[in-house]
């Protein structure tokens, strides 16, 4: 057994997925440890998927009240690498710059959280459209608690 | 670990291989005293094998591969007989290219009886004989499953077959039977094994890839799926690949001699590491036939469930380690749907991605086992970090597990 061993994509390409793809699958970021969930105190959460259909999501998130930023986006995934990988990019795209606002989070698409990754195989795109739904989920479990049942809107 | 996907080409194949690319490179089908000689080493392939299997030189028909073989056996003998009747009996487990073939016959009319197998894998001689009709022309049956490893009772098939035969006085169904997982290390007698039809390929036993043998009984009709120069018996046209062919009837020889004491030791190395395995993860289950009775699963074969992570994830960290096994996880198939002979087994969903094959092989050692043990639970410990997933039954019941959400 070599220790150079690659997975090779048809073109020949040595690994089946781009370099940020791979870091945050083997590095992944913003990940909530088990046992930590208790204590963290979410200011909401969201869960999509189930280990049947093969990827499931779970995705806590603090929010503070004043500007509406997401100041702080935990998550765990069961699923392939690019289910791992998307979750990871997303957690890192609604809390870097000091924290996205919920509207504009609620607008994050698939495609973003893609063209961020530098894009996936085509039969893996689906487990990107996961990570923008548990986003979504989220919030309007944030709208809820936060009595602003009217903002709620459709995953 | 994935000598079930294929083998390396054994180094005194190769050998036996090299004089038929440039030195005795003459088409077989000439007259003139080099192609005569070209055309000895084929007879010479095609005798060797007809031994090895029990049978005639003129029923080894010589292919592309396994695929062609199982696609040339079931549209040829189908389309061929089709007069007698549109009946067809097959399992659920088969390979694709049995598989896809019969599902195409549906299409196009015929009528098709997949057995269910238990939760081993195992269809019974029984359950083939109670599927049985007078407009059944073709079975077809898989000697040994690729995933799993579970050996299927062929001969008692097909003698039940053969009964059935001669009680209804007819010369159908014909039987046939995909032996690629099987031809390394099982019996191929095709007289104990009562088949009409067989399929061998080279890639899964150490033999060049893109050469297959379909073993065809004399008394059974064909069509052929490629016409041209009429080679193979008007069967399969086309100039033979005579160096695959020296190469793929070496390595059923080399199989043949060595097929004992090699399974014996494969057998130790499987059953240690699963004994491993269990040691050192918790919530693991296998798949497939227990690992103590040689008669019911191939000795290289372990196929198993690690509940709460997900196959393919698996397989990228171990492939960073130098690793390379499968996953019947449906992110690796291109249709997104986990593996059919796991589900076909009953196995729930959320077992078959996180099923891991290892497949052993001849350079397989005890150091290459503490090798992947020294790597496997810390990544499958990883994993679990990142899931969400934490499944809740006993992983050796084979029910559909209730999970907690957290």
């Amino acid at each position: 057994m070599s220790k150079e061993a690659k997975i090779r994509d048809k073109e020949g390409k040595a690994w089946l997925y781009t370099d940020v793809v791979k870091d945050h699958f083997f590095n992944p970021k913003n990940l909530l440890k088990h046992g930590e969930e208790e204590n963290y105190n979410a200011d909401a959460s969201g869960r999509v998927g189930s280990p049947a259909c093969g990827d499931e999501m779970a995705l806590w998130l603090k929010i503070d009240k004043k500007s509406e930023r997401i100041t702080e986006c935990k998550w765990q995934t069961f699923g392939c690498a690019s289910a791992i990988a998307s979750t990871s990019m997303l957690s890192v795209m609604v809390t870097e710059n000091g924290g996205m606002k919920v509207d504009d989070a609620l607008k994050i698409k698939p495609q973003d959280i893609l063209a961020r990754l530098g894009g996936l195989p085509a039969r893996k795109v689906h487990c990107s459209v996961l990570g923008d739904q548990a986003l979504r989920t989220a919030i309007n479990d944030w709208f809820q608690k936060t009595g602003q049942n009217q903002r709620i809107i459709n995953v | 670990m994935d000598h079930a996907a294929t083998t390396p080409v054994d180094l005194a194949v190769k050998k036996a291989m090299d004089p038929y690319f440039c030195q005795h490179y003459a088409n077989p089908s000439g007259l003139y005293q080099s192609s005569r000689e070209v055309n000895g080493a084929l007879n010479d392939a095609r005798r060797k094998i007809a031994e090895i299997l029990h049978a005639l030189p003129d029923n080894i028909i010589f292919t592309g591969g396994g695929s062609e073989s199982d696609n040339l056996a079931i549209f040829g003998a189908a389309r061929k007989h089709q007069k007698s009747g549109k009946h067809i009996i097959t399992t659920k487990i088969e390979h694709h290219a049995v598989l896809l073939p019969i599902e195409q016959l549906q299409k196009e009319g015929f009528e098709i009886t997949f057995l269910d197998v238990d939760e081993c894998g195992r269809v019974t001689a029984e359950q083939v004989k109670k599927a049985l009709r007078h407009d059944t022309i073709l079975v077809s049956i898989m000697y040994a499953n690729n995933e799993i490893g579970t050996i299927e009772p062929i001969a008692e098939i097909g003698k039940e077959i053969l009964k059935w035969r001669k009680q209804n006085n007819t010369s159908y169904p014909f039987f046939h039977s995909d032996a690629c997982q099987a031809a390394g290390s099982l019996d191929l007698n095709v007289e104990k094994l009562h088949v009409d039809l067989m399929t061998i390929n080279g890639s899964k036993i150490y033999g060049p890839k893109g050469v297959g043998v379909l073993f065809k009984i004399r008394n059974v009709d064909i069509l052929p799926l490629i016409f041209g120069g009429g080679q193979e018996m008007r069967l399969r046209s086309g100039t033979e690949n005579v160096p695959g062919i020296v190469g793929i009837a070496k390595a059923l020889e080399n199989a043949r001699k060595n097929s004992k004491k090699e399974n014996l030791r494969l057998r130790k190395l499987r059953d240690y590491f699963w004994q491993q395995i269990q040691d050192k993860i918790k919530k693991v289950r296998l798949n497939g036939p227990e690992l103590g009775d040689e008669t019911v699963r191939l000795p290289n074969n372990l196929n198993v469930s690690i509940l709460d992570v997900e196959g393919e994830a698996l397989l990228l960290y171990l492939d960073e380690y130098g690793i390379m096994c499968s996953t019947g996880s449906a992110c690796t198939s291109q249709s997104l749907e986990p593996s059919h002979v796991l589900t076909a087994c009953g196995l729930p969903y959320e077992y078959a991605h996180g099923s891991l094959r290892f497949t052993l092989g001849k350079s397989t050692t005890k150091q290459d086992i503490d090798y992947i043990m020294e790597y496997l639970p810390g990544i499958v410990e990883r994993l679990r970090e990142v899931s969400p997933v934490n499944l809740t039954c006993d992983p050796k019941k084979n029910f559909h597990p209730k999970y907690h959400q957290r």
